[in-house]
């Protein structure tokens, strides 16, 4: 078994009942890694976050050094921080919100300096109540004590930080329909190119966008260099990181892994880990990072866990979720209800994802309630087609956003892995697990 | 709960100037004129003081709209637009409690649509329904990032743990009779997210320190510049 004794990085203080409050974040060292940074030229500050290779934990995993580095040339405007956690089974960045708002607080302030930005939004999901009031809090605890605001610490560095909340949006994840939701619109994704961030960000100016967790590691990089952080894990997956494990697992919960060195087997069944399936049940399939991923059946449970692990396996890491379904887990209508919430929350701007995810999910479920035809099966993966063609992987676009192309996912995993359980549907009339 | 005359949304064309008939509290005027002097551009505020406006009454009431295209200086057609996009802003009456059950996949593998079946029978209202006494509506909620307490649910956006039938229907009675009433107030709780300062950093202070940063970060990137085409030189085979 592999679970390595990394340190905890992001994840220190959450053994503590009070990790939220300011006086808990000073007592454990607490914004000393923002008081470093200060003393340091913002090129030395961003050159650590390079050295790390810290990359990017929202789910599409770029490297957050690069993203700045694309940046740096011209002035930033804005730093805009992503904590509209949504995708299903993905409850990592509301455990950091909820539970050490002063580190991501401590995080972002490092960024800004790096970045040399005045203006800092923390856009966090509406339906995080508690986590918005903490992170408030923490924000108002911060001005008090000199970390925000005008000459922070006395360094000559002024910075003001603005939380926001969403409104319940899976799309405002995105990063461009975020901005556009920041700006008090509808959440509809803007298209790229020319619409990247770096170049047309918030209000048009050039804006980074980084996620809640990516930038709660930014205190630990800056105390303990880049290359502490990069000697962690293996080949591009530097650090640690948080996996959220949900579905069919005795102890599910988020766990701080080093990259690579913990395999999902691990994971899913290391007493100190998942502790394995209830019920002595067998392991059907398992969704290695997020629903937009496709599946994986036990054959792949050794696999490491490590972005580019994963993506040549087929699939991906993520946004660091994974879902577990045990050999009673009807496959049929797990994938009926992923992609009744694409259906749900495509936001309606482009046909093949409005259309197609309506039509998609209604053929699910009438082949799920019994009324499915044999024709459904090509008929699904044609209409995935439409929405991404070819249906590789990773997938072809014909949408403004990801959302679209993340569709197919379940489906096509669902009819390959198990094609006799929908066929069983079909012809029986109804769904076994019934 | 609807019925009343309803100011049709889109008109007046623009509702600026002064807010005669403000339906908003005063307090909560007071707090949007707070919110909005945060964003560089005033429509930046519109969904927070939707929350704050909905958190009055526990819905968007078409007034309530107009006064908040108001404070903007944008069209009630706008509010409403942006508004009626997200789930939780809600444009048609609500109960004073929203309860969101959440039957996403982990929820799913846990039992959620046997607990969500269990809430309509015993609330006699389907997902998205209202129970005739006002106090709860009952919604079918995508996944809402508790998943390790699963099933999943949420009343007025707070979390109650996991949820079984039984364990259901006596939260269901405690938030009628009040017994709930301090954690989990009458129509939501962001209004308790309040900022205690304003924008610090004035943009003419802001302005000289980026001038010299700028500065200074240009100087350094010269002398890295000059070492890099010394070493260059001494070492390169051009």
């Amino acid at each position: 078994m592999a679970v390595t004794v990394a340190p905890k990085i992001v994840t220190s203080r959450l053994g503590h009942a009070d990790s939220h409050t300011v006086e808990r974040y000073l007592a454990t060292g607490g914004y000393e890694g923002l008081r470093k940074a200060l003393t340091m030229t913002p090129e030395a500050v961003a050159h650590e976050v390079d050295t790390a290779s810290l990359l990017g934990r929202g789910g599409a995993g770029f490297p957050a050094g690069r993203k700045w580095a694309m940046l740096r040339k011209a002035p930033v405007t804005y730093l805009v921080v992503n904590g509209d956690e949504s995708e299903p089974a993905t409850f990592k960045d509301h455990l950091l919100l909820e539970r050490d708002p002063h580190q991501l607080l401590e995080g972002v302030l490092i960024a800004a300096y790096a970045l040399q930005v005045t203006q800092v939004f923390i856009y966090v999901r509406g339906e995080f109540a508690l986590a918005l009031e903490r992170v408030q809090a923490a924000l108002n605890d911060a001005y008090a004590a000199g970390a925000v605001g005008t000459d922070i610490f006395g360094s000559g560095f002024s910075v003001d930080v603005v939380v926001h909340p969403g409104a319940g949006a899976y799309i405002c994840g995105e990063e461009t329909a975020l901005l556009e939701s920041l700006e008090g619109k509808r959440g509809f994704p803007r298209i790229k190119p020319p619409f990247f961030p770096a170049a047309i960000g918030l209000y048009g100016a050039p804006t980074v966008v980084n996620n809640v967790e990516t930038m709660s590691n930014l205190p630990w990089i800056v105390m303990n260099g880049g290359a502490a952080f990069a000697a962690l894990g293996g080949g591009r997956s530097t650090g640690t990181r948080l996996f959220a494990l949900a579905g069919h697992v005795n102890n599910p919960g988020v766990f701080e892994l080093e990259m690579v060195k913990t395999t999902f087997s691990d994971l899913i069944h290391a007493p100190v880990l998942g502790g394995g399936i209830p019920h002595g049940r067998a392991l059907k399939a398992f969704i290695p990072g997020g629903v937009s991923a496709p599946w994986f059946g036990p054959d792949r449970l050794d696999l490491p866990l490590g972005q580019d692990e994963v993506a040549e396996a087929g699939s991906m890491l993520g946004s660091g979720s994974v879902v577990v379904m045990d050999d009673h887990t009807c496959a049929v209508r797990a994938s009926w209800r992923i992609t009744r919430f694409f259906a749900r929350e495509s936001c309606g701007q482009c046909t093949p994802c409005r259309e197609g995810s309506g039509w998609l999910e209604r053929i699910m479920r009438r082949i799920e309630n019994g009324q499915g035809r044999e024709a459904d099966l090509d008929l699904l993966l044609d209409a995935c087609d439409n929405i991404s063609p070819g249906l590789a992987w990773p997938p072809q676009q014909t949408t403004i956003c990801v959302l679209g192309p993340s569709i197919p996912s379940s489906i096509a995993s669902a009819i390959e892995m198990f094609r006799d359980e929908f066929l069983v549907h079909i012809k029986e009339g109804g769904c076994p697990y019934d | 709960m609807t019925g009343a005359a309803r100011t049709p949304v889109g008109g007046p064309r623009r509702a600026g100037g002064p807010a005669g008939s403000a339906h908003l509290s005063a307090d909560t005027r007071a707090r949007a004129r707070e919110l909005i002097a945060l964003y560089p551009h005033p429509r930046s505020a519109l969904i927070p003081l939707c929350h704050l406006a909905q958190e009055e009454v526990g819905w968007l009431t078409p007034e309530a709209m107009a006064d908040i295209a108001r404070l903007l200086d944008v069209t009630p057609a706008e509010v409403l637009g942006t508004a009626s996009f997200y789930d939780m802003l809600h444009t048609e009456p609500v109960g004073s409690h929203v309860v969101s059950v959440c039957t996403n996949i982990a929820c799913l593998l846990n039992g959620a649509a046997e607990l969500l079946e269990h809430a309509e029978s015993s609330l006699g209202v389907n997902a998205g329904g209202t129970t005739a006494d006002g106090s709860i509506t009952l919604e079918e909620s995508e996944c809402l990032a508790d998943c390790d307490r699963a099933p999943c649910v949420q009343v007025n956006h707070r979390f109650v743990g996991a949820q079984t039938p039984a364990s259901f229907d006596r939260l269901i009675a405690d938030l009628r009779t009040g017994a709930r009433a301090e954690d989990i107030p009458d129509h939501g709780t962001l209004v308790r997210v309040r900022r205690t300062t304003g924008l610090e950093a004035d943009p003419s202070t802001v302005a000289a320190e980026r001038a010299a940063m700028a500065e200074a970060q240009a100087g350094r990137a010269a002398a890295a510049e000059a070492a890099k085409t010394a070493s260059e030189g001494v070492g390169g085979d051009s």
